[in-house]
């Protein structure tokens, strides 16, 4: 039985907004197996950010975390003091973002924004430019001693998100999250940086929580799929598993949308007819019971538990318990 | 960057040639004949004269205007009639003291402005920030010549805590600052709270942007994300704010050396208008207004400096 980099158990997150409440996480528990990578997918606004920013303790300030737990090797991130979190943050744990053409400070160069995040380590700067040099190498970055003095706006949206890799993973960090790294780049840029990713993922040995849109790109790149939906997990499993035997109405109807092109890896989320609930009054019961349409009267009334439905897949569905 | 300096040095000769062309209209409209008001009620008609071509006053408008800006261009400012001393010498002799006082209060007012606007920014909405909030306001709107009145009665004449008037004796360092202050915080007080207004504001902006959280992620620590990494950015538009500032800077200056009967540019520009010396008053709008250009241009360098992307586009 393989290690947990990062255990999450029974996590909430609430937002207070002029509403009321907007319970943006309800009762969340994932694994992250030691070397594994796990993708997360789910519509917008099912709280995908909301989880990985909870991690990483960047939630915006009128968010609170009721109640759970976030387990990173042995110890919960969120009882950390922020001194101890920040010690953490870029070194074992690492993140990429969304965005590559604002993720990089405008006014510093390059190498000395790769610099300053080694402000930990006691070694000369002479050293830390090596070392800098050597990471760009390594994320393919041709003439890394001269892209040192450059600035990000000098660089393209795939460099700069090769830069964003290197500085992600400089310390060999044990857990990488990923936030949607590729959905600002074009297809050809999505291929090569998914496969350094993986590359990287293998020759340094690290952990990745992937987060997509792209059905597509988890398909390729992810051994484990958690499926999101509203702020709850609905199916979770291995590739294999939730790609070829999907259990949940919800999982069913995204693979459904168009089976055809999910390998294709431009394969945007397909969209499903209905909206997502809203978060600030909830019913009780189901949370996709509106949509659902296979949906009977255990459904209005109780919530649904995420059941083991195979050898590693869980579903939270009334349908498959009976 | 060559392209950038000749464009500014164009732009500043234009400017400055715009200001002394309407200065010297608006001095000329001024009803009264400036050589009789010059020489007082019991001049003789020859005095008058004498005086009047001297000052070249007997020629036509267009001509004097000419000759004028003709001389600027050779660095020669004409002659004051009254002390028969070249104007160049007397407007440079009393500019040291207008530049010390506007430095003392900017850059005052930058220390403690840009500072007191990080800490708002980064404790928005708590008590400390809405009364920084109120207090910036308060001194926004304050005129500089009332706190000067007001600063020269409780600070000089009841408390005894500065000197009243002038400027210190000459080569006392000491002296001189003490005398620097109650003007320097006169002019400088407005400022900081306008600094702090204007750092808050652009600091928040910048600190929501994704690069500061990215910083965060790398766990850089607080003081190295909000000093090195923020206010780079957010210092920009207060860079340019206080190189187009110099303009307001001066003429607080001119109240505040009246009321504190302090040498300088404003002081000579006041005196020499009621004097109805006019060499000296162009000569000193001229270099005032030289002021404002190279303030304005010395802002652009520092936030090309500042910024690469700026650099780029210089
Ligand atoms: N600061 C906030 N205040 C109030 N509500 C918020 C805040 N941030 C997010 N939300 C809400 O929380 C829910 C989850 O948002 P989140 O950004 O986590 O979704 P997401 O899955 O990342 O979506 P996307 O794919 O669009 O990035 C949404 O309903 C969103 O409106
Ligand atoms: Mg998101």
């Amino acid at each position: 039985m393989s290690e947990n980099v990062l255990r999450i158990r029974d996590l909430s997150v609430n937002y207070q907004t002029d509403r009321g409440v907007l319970k943006a996480i309800r009762h969340v528990n994932l694994d992250i197996p030691k070397g594994s990578i796990v993708g997360v997918v789910g519509e917008s606004g099912c709280g995908k950010s909301t989880l990985i920013t909870s991690i990483i303790r960047q939630l915006d300030d009128n968010a609170d975390i009721p109640n759970g737990s976030i387990e990173f090797e042995k110890q919960d991130l969120l009882k950390l003091s922020l001194d101890k979190m920040r010690n953490i943050s870029g070194t074992k744990l690492s993140i990429v973002f969304q965005d590559p053409m604002s993720t990089l400070n405008p006014v510093l160069s390059i190498g000395r924004q790769m610099i300053d995040i080694q402000y930990r380590d006691k070694i000369s700067k002479k050293r830390k430019k090596q070392r800098s040099i050597d990471m760009l190498t390594k994320v393919g970055i041709p003439d890394p001693r001269n892209q040192l003095n450059q600035y990000p706006y000098e660089l393209s949206g795939g460099m700069q998100q090769r830069v964003s890799i290197a500085m992600a993973l400089q310390a060999g960090p044990s857990l990488l999250i990923a936030d949607e790294p590729t959905t600002a780049l074009d297809t050809t840029l999505e291929v090569q940086i998914l496969k350094l990713l993986k590359d990287l993922q293998e020759e340094m040995g690290c952990s990745i929580l992937f987060v997509s849109h792209h059905l597509g790109v988890i398909a390729e790149l992810c051994d484990h799929v958690v499926v999101m939906y509203a702020g709850e997990i609905v199916e979770h499993g291995s590739t294999y598993e939730i790609f070829n035997n999907p259990a949940h109405p919800y999982t069913v109807k995204l693979l459904e949308c168009d089976p055809a092109s999910i390998s294709k890896k431009q394969r945007l989320l397909p969209t499903i007819p209905g909206e997502i609930p809203d978060l600030i009054n909830l019913s009780g019961g189901c949370i996709f019971k509106n949509r659902c349409d296979q949906s009977i009267d255990r459904c209005d009334k109780h919530t649904p538990l995420l059941n083991e439905f195979n050898k590693n897949h869980f579903v939270s569905c009334h349908l498959i318990e009976s | 960057m060559l392209l950038y300096f000749i464009k500014r040095i164009f732009l500043g000769i234009l400017i400055i040639s715009v200001a002394v062309t309407l200065m010297f209209c608006m001095i000329h409209l001024v009803p009264g004949d400036p050589a009789r008001i010059m020489l007082g009620p019991r001049a003789t008609p020859e005095m008058i004269a004498d005086i009047s071509m001297r000052m070249g006053l007997d020629q036509p408008l267009v001509i004097q205007l000419m000759k004028f800006l003709g001389n600027i261009l050779k660095g020669d400012l004409g002659i004051d009639v009254i002390s028969s001393r070249p104007v160049t010498a007397i407007v440079f002799g009393q500019l040291p003291y207008t530049l010390w006082l506007i430095f003392t209060a900017i850059f005052g007012a930058m220390l403690i402005g840009i500072p007191l606007g990080c800490y708002s920014a980064l404790h928005r909405n708590t008590l400390a920030d809405r009364v920084t909030g109120v207090i910036s306001v308060a001194c926004i709107t304050a005129p500089s010549f009332v706190v000067a009145l007001y600063s020269l009665l409780i600070f000089a004449v009841t408390l005894k805590w500065f000197p009243a008037i002038g400027a210190g004796v000459k080569g006392d360092f000491f002296d001189q600052a003490t005398h620097l202050v109650l003007p320097a915080f006169a002019i400088g007080i407005s400022w900081v709270g306008y600094l702090s207004r204007l750092v808050r504001a652009s600091m928040l902006e910048v600190l929501g942007e994704n690069h500061i959280r990215t910083a965060r992620a790398y766990g850089l620590t607080e003081f190295t994300i909000v000093y090195r990494y923020a206010l780079k950015i957010a210092i920009l538009p207060t860079v340019t704010v206080i190189g187009v500032g110099m303009g307001f800077l001066i003429s607080a200056a001119v109240f505040t050396e009246v009321v504190f009967a302090r040498p300088g540019l404003g002081k000579l520009i006041i005196d020499s208008i009621t004097t109805r010396n006019y060499p000296v008053v162009m000569g000193s709008v001229l270099i005032s207004t030289g002021l404002f250009v190279i303030s304005t241009t010395i802002s652009d360098l520092v936030n090309a400096s500042l910024d690469p992307r700026i650099r780029a586009n210089l």
